[in-house]
């Protein structure tokens, strides 16, 4: 009875030749108390072509990944049941089961499927949810991260960030040859596509608030900097700003009409508010210190940014229209790169102190500052939307990896790619969840 | 005439008066830079006469750029952590950079800063412009007109030296001139 049908307005439509070498994860650090959840193989018995994705080995992947279920592995699942008339709870509590999701994949014409689930409660022997969900054959993993995002909200009571993008910035030597690329992929790695490839530096991507474009610094006009604003769907790009000295560190307003941006056309690093209707500047900070990486906070009443006018690269808060900027951070002799959380209420930063450079999480309210990764040089933390994670950019060895912590700390994983660095990974907004 | 003055003051308190107080560098900068857009005509003769002044450059020719011997072979400025003041060592070999580009104004260079990999990224690209900033000013005081430089920082993206210590850190912090109109 529970059963909705939703139609998908929005899905990305990825268009063929972008599949690339995926990033895989690795869990690096695990936790306790991760609720114990069974996903059972999905019935793809109708199909005269099985469907191309494994929907719930996707579902399971991602509630594994967020640290929050211990989905419990397939060769220990007890049955498989399809529908909840099949399902014995009495078995699923004896083996520890809080959860259990099934479901099916029907073909309803050429590549085209429907995939219905139901998520069940164990304890109480009935369904929490339930959703049936049409899907193009390209859209199968999009869905199965959108059934995960449910599954989340339902049972953490916070909205789940699977459907989601990350960007960063990859760069390797190809016979001898430098070649920097913009890439984007799904929020576990899948499906990469470059957006653009360089021979000279790409840097600092940016997304807008709707998710539907990405800012950027690119040094491709022959030495001099630029930053870029490029819709992600059409590959369409736009020059923003190319002014002698800096122009960067891009960050969006909340409501997209502004982006903040460093430049040095007045001689000095310092932080513009640039209106993009008209490009119209104003200038935020003053002074000879170097004023950099601004940051929105999420009701766009203020901007964080870095600066060393103290002697070391600290943050600092200042209103979005310029003023008085009042330092925040006082832990250590390094703190840079800010990242605000979607409510607001904290920040990531790069936090360095005794030599080495690791992501921090600052509390606001109590100006409290812990610690979260032990790399050596790690940078660039990015918000997940929901707030449960953290991405950051970390070294292993010789080249340089993708990492995600749980923003309590508790649980870490580890992005890696084949060849080459990767860096500056951003995690995109919640976008279209009709 | 005040671009002598701009000269004598310079001879009189040293590079490092010059170059080390963050403060009065925007003020310092403009005069300067007025300064020259009138006074351009004598660069040539102003340069030759710094030259003998500076001591030891007098004799650097446009062909000293090709030289492996010369002075101005050097084209690398080495800085430490976090600091973006030109050490008195290098400070020698500017000056020479700045003789033979005030000396030659159809001469131009691109003075671009890097930084190590440590710390993050974007700061770093303002510490690179910083660095490449103070040696600008240096060759401004010098008699290097603005027309002829440019800045660019590329803060930790185009390291000279990979790796993940102090030994390719101090090779990587640095600012590099690069001749780009003989």
């Amino acid at each position: 009875m529970k059963t909705i049908y939703i139609t998908l307005l929005g899905v990305c439509l990825y268009l063929p030749g972008w599949l690339q070498a995926a990033l895989t994860i690795e869990i690096t650090q695990g936790v306790e108390g991760a609720l114990p959840i069974a996903v059972v193989p999905f019935d793809t018995a109708s199909n005269r072509n099985p469907p191309p994705q494994d929907v719930a080995g996707i579902i399971a992947a991602d509630l594994a990944r967020s640290g929050r279920f211990a989905p419990v592995p397939e060769q220990n699942l007890i049955a498989q049941p399809v529908e909840t008339s099949q399902v014995r709870f009495q078995d699923w509590r004896t083996l520890g089961v809080e959860n259990l999701v099934i479901g099916k994949v029907e073909t309803v014409a050429d590549n085209e499927y429907r995939i219905q689930f139901r998520l069940l409660d164990v304890l109480r022997g009935r369904q929490i949810t339930g959703y049936s969900m049409p899907a193009k054959s390209g859209q199968l993993r999009y869905v199965a991260h959108r059934i995960s995002d449910i599954i989340y909200e339902k049972l953490t009571g916070e909205p789940g960030a699977f459907a989601t993008h990350i960007a960063y910035v990859i760069s390797d030597s190809k016979n001898g040859k430098k070649e920097y690329q913009l890439q984007l992929a799904d929020s576990d790695g899948y499906n990469p596509k470059t957006l653009l490839t360089s021979p000279q530096p790409l840097m600092s991507p940016s997304w807008s608030p709707d998710g539907r474009q990405l800012a950027y610094v690119s040094f491709e006009k022959k030495g001099r900097a630029a930053i870029f604003v490029q819709a992600i769907h059409t590959g369409k790009r736009q020059e923003i700003v190319s002014f002698a000295g800096i122009n960067g560190a891009p960050s969006w307003s909340p409501d997209g009409r502004s982006m903040a941006v460093t430049l040095s056309r007045d001689g000095n690093p310092e932080i513009y508010s640039l209106r993009l209707s008209d490009k119209k500047l104003k200038r935020l900070t003053t002074g000879a210190a170097i004023d950099t990486e601004p940051v929105w906070s999420p009701d766009g009443e203020s901007i964080v940014f870095t600066s060393d006018r103290g002697g070391s690269p600290q943050l600092y808060r200042m209103p979005a229209q310029g003023g008085r900027a009042q330092r925040i951070t006082f832990e250590g002799n390094y703190n840079a790169s800010a990242d605000f959380s979607a409510d607001g209420k904290s920040l990531a930063l790069v936090h360095g102190q005794g030599g080495r450079y690791q992501i921090a999480v600052l509390d606001l309210d109590s100006g409290l500052l812990r610690v979260l990764t032990d790399g050596r040089l790690d940078e660039s933390p990015s918000f997940a939307p929901n707030g449960s994670m953290i991405i950051y950019a970390t070294e292993t060895g010789h080249s340089g990896v993708l990492a995600a912590v749980s923003s309590d700390g508790r649980f870490r994983q580890q992005f890696s790619l084949s060849e080459g660095n990767v860096r500056e990974p951003v995690w995109s907004p919640l976008v279209d969840r009709k | 005439m005040k671009f002598i003055q701009a000269v004598a003051v310079v001879l009189v308190f040293g590079w490092l008066a010059a170059c080390s107080s963050t403060g009065d560098k925007k003020t310092a900068d403009v005069a300067v830079v007025e300064d020259r857009s009138v006074e351009a005509g004598i660069d040539a003769a102003s340069g030759d006469a710094m030259a003998s002044a500076v001591g030891g450059y007098s004799d650097l020719t446009i062909e000293s750029l090709t030289d492996p011997g010369s002075p101005l072979s050097q084209r690398v400025i080495y800085f430490e952590y976090d600091s973006s003041e030109v050490t008195e060592q290098d400070r020698e070999f500017v000056s020479a950079h700045a003789v033979i580009l005030a000396a030659n104004p159809n001469l131009k260079v691109s003075i671009e800063g890097h930084g190590d990999e440590r710390g993050s990224r974007e700061y770093n690209i303002g510490l690179g412009e910083k660095r490449a900033q103070s040696v600008r000013r240096m060759m401004e005081f010098q008699g290097v007109l603005s027309s002829q430089m440019t800045t660019v920082s590329y803060g930790e993206e185009k390291s000279a030296v990979e790796g993940h210590d102090e030994s390719a850190w101090s090779m990587n912090r640095r600012v590099e001139l690069v001749y780009v109109a003989y």
